[in-house]
């Protein structure tokens, strides 16, 4: 039964990852980056949420949805005014620039809401369902987190492999000379995928704290780095990828937490990621890609 | 005599400039003309310092980005401060016992670079990043758990228990205690030790870059493949700059340690090891003086924005966002020049004007 339990949970944790990586993967795709401030979005999400759903005592799917509208705007203003001049810049100044928009990012949170935790209400209760006659108990948000990830994962393998706007990511991500010749607006198709991204690390940011409660600014940071790793776990670029590293990352922290020690438990991830690096260098199901000269 | 290369001339320069400062610095201390806050941060700038000339030979020399360089100096924080507890009584003369510490804490996060380096080096771009980003973070876990203490019969250590478990005979001392860290260290560490530190560090760093064994490194930075098909030792020249850097890291860690009274293993984190990449990239990449006036600056402007209080932090990133702007974005520094030239005649022009009129 415990067995079974951390199973479940550790699927829920990585669900949350699963989502939150996509959104790096998505960018890292198409804007070959490292977008450090990711983290911070989901923060920012989930402060949204908070505020809506118990200051403003609106329902939760308003406040989801809020939280989502807020994230997209301020995912499509960071990509604007931060990264889109940087362009043709040499990557280590776009990640120094990614650094300094997270610190922006934390540091304004924690001068308009302090630093002082905020206890986040799930936004479906704390209700959990028994199974087993009590033996084994999951929390419907466990079940929700778990059902979202499915849902989105679904959603966006048919939107990248389907539709028109699908399609111009998928080449940019290939080659943005080509695709701006084919006719394909490429700033428009960069934004649009920073807009998705954010909107997936709203919704992540919601899920994370109705599991875990506790809100500060840094709240997103190590949950950040964490889905950052699953995104290169999984192959960095691969959007199955993400989905399969976020879940495999989830389910080894909650069996190392569970079965070999709390405190060690971030080690033994980062020690699993770095021995699949050293195997398959480009994750799981990243590309192998054979340098020619 | 013969006129000295170029080379030569730019390091004497380096040596030169941080010298001066120094002695700018004690004439400041002795005339009273300095805060007592800066003055605390005096021994954390030289530390940092050090570690922004040291990932500069990893970012900047041999081109790979590091994400983990706090670890290494976590290593030498840690075993540096074992160590000059654990020879409190066989050295009792303060400089040489620190001496010997911050050797020990360099060498051992020396070790720790070989060793992670020899697989990691292997990879490339940003799965190199991610996976030094992963050590770094291991190596914070796993000083978490560790329990160290020491008693006449030597160093008892002992992992993922308590200090209790650690079975120290009377007189005993635990030094690392888990979570806690290290705490009640004899604050050793001074401003002339960490200027004598960032001499050889620069001594170290500059005469490698200025090598057979640095320009091989410099080449493999350019051009892999190339610098391979003309017999130069991949694995063996890149490893050699990571273990430097590394040991270097460790060097700082030491004397930033014993500067405090207690340290913690979590102060060496992620955010640790991106403030320090910060400062090279912000100095420049591969340019060392870059890298010493950069770490100065930035660890004194947050001390400057004091008066702006809870704002300074959002300040520090707008600052940061806005130079990576400036330096980088096209179109601004179109602009800039184009300010520059349509100003500078127009100057010239008045200058003639007055000169008609006059």
């Amino acid at each position: 039964m415990t067995f079974l339990s951390f199973l479940i949970s550790g699927l829920s944790l990585g669900s949350v990852y699963a989502i939150i990586a996509l959104g790096y993967t998505m960018v890292y795709g198409i804007a070959k980056m490292l977008n450090f401030a990711h983290g911070d979005v989901i923060m920012v999400g989930a402060y949204v949420c908070f505020f809506a759903t118990t200051r403003w005592d609106l329902p939760p799917t308003v406040g989801v949805l809020l939280a989502m509208v807020v994230c997209t705007a301020l995912g499509v203003l960071i990509e604007r005014l931060a990264y889109k001049p940087l362009r043709s810049a040499p990557s280590l100044a776009v990640i120094i620039t990614a650094i300094g928009v997270s610190y922006f990012l934390q540091n304004a949170a924690q001068l308009l809401w302090t630093s002082n935790p905020k206890v986040f209400t799930s936004v479906v209760g704390n209700s959990s369902i028994k199974l087993f006659d009590g033996g084994l108990t999951i929390s419907v948000i466990a079940i929700i987190t778990i059902i979202a990830c499915i849902i989105i994962m679904a959603a966006l393998t048919w939107f990248t492999g389907k539709t028109k706007m699908g399609k111009a990511m998928r080449a940019c991500s290939e080659d943005k000379g080509a695709a701006q010749l084919m006719g394909i607006d490429v700033n428009f198709t960069i934004s649009v995928t920073f807009a998705i991204g954010s909107a997936l690390a709203a919704i992540a940011g919601v899920l994370l704290c109705s599991a875990y409660p506790t809100l500060m600014p840094t709240t997103g940071a190590m949950p950040g780095i964490k889905a950052f790793t699953a995104a290169v776990f999984g192959g960095i670029g691969s959007i199955p990828g993400a989905m399969i590293g976020g879940l495999l990352l989830g389910i080894i922290e909650i069996f190392g937490k569970g079965y070999i020690s709390t405190q060690l438990s971030d080690a033994i991830v980062f020690a699993v990621l770095i021995i699949t690096l050293l195997v398959k260098p480009a994750g799981l199901l990243g590309k192998q890609t054979t340098e020619k000269v | 005599m013969k006129i000295m290369r170029k080379a030569s001339r730019s390091k004497v320069i380096t040596y030169g400039l941080v010298a001066i400062a120094f002695i700018i610095v004690q004439l400041l201390i002795s005339s009273g003309n300095i805060s007592s806050s800066l003055q605390g941060q005096l021994v954390p700038i030289c530390a940092y310092v050090v570690m922004a000339v040291s990932l500069n030979l990893t970012v900047g020399v041999l081109g790979e980005l590091s994400l983990g360089h706090a670890g290494f100096m976590s290593v030498g924080a840690f075993t540096g401060v074992v160590a000059c507890i654990s020879l409190e009584s066989i050295i009792p003369f303060t400089i040489l016992r620190l001496t010997v510490s911050i050797i020990i804490g360099a060498f051992s996060a020396g070790v720790a670079g070989t060793l992670i380096g020899i697989p990691v080096l292997r990879l490339e771009g940003d799965y190199l990043a991610i996976v030094t980003l992963a050590f770094g973070e291991i190596i914070k876990n796993i000083t978490n758990c560790l329990y160290v203490g020491v008693d006449k019969a030597g160093l008892h250590v002992n992992f993922l228990t308590d200090a209790t478990s650690l079975n120290l005979s009377e007189g005993g001392r635990v030094i690392i205690d888990g979570p806690m860290g290290i705490s009640g260290i004899t604050k050793l560490s001074t401003f002339a030790m960490g200027f004598a530190l960032i001499m050889v560090t620069l001594f170290i760093v500059l005469n490698l870059i200025d090598s057979r064994s640095g320009r091989a490194i410099m080449a493999l930075r350019d051009n892999r493949i190339a610098a391979e098909s003309v017999g130069i030792h991949v694995t063996k020249y890149k490893l050699m700059a990571f273990a430097t850097s590394a040991a270097l890291a460790g060097a700082a860690g030491a004397l930033y340690a014993m500067n405090y009274s207690t340290i913690i293993a979590s102060k060496f984190g992620f955010n640790t090891s991106i403030l320090i990449l910060v400062f090279v990239v912000l100095g420049g990449l591969g340019n060392i003086r870059g890298s010493i006036i950069a770490a100065t600056v930035l660890t004194i402007l947050p001390e400057m924005l004091r008066q702006f209080n809870n704002y300074r932090m959002v300040i520090y990133a707008i600052v940061l966002v806005l130079i990576m702007l400036a330096t980088n974005d096209d179109n601004l520094k179109g602009f800039l020049s184009n300010l520059r030239n349509r100003l500078l005649p127009s100057n010239l022009r008045k200058g003639k004007k007055g000169a008609e009129n006059g």
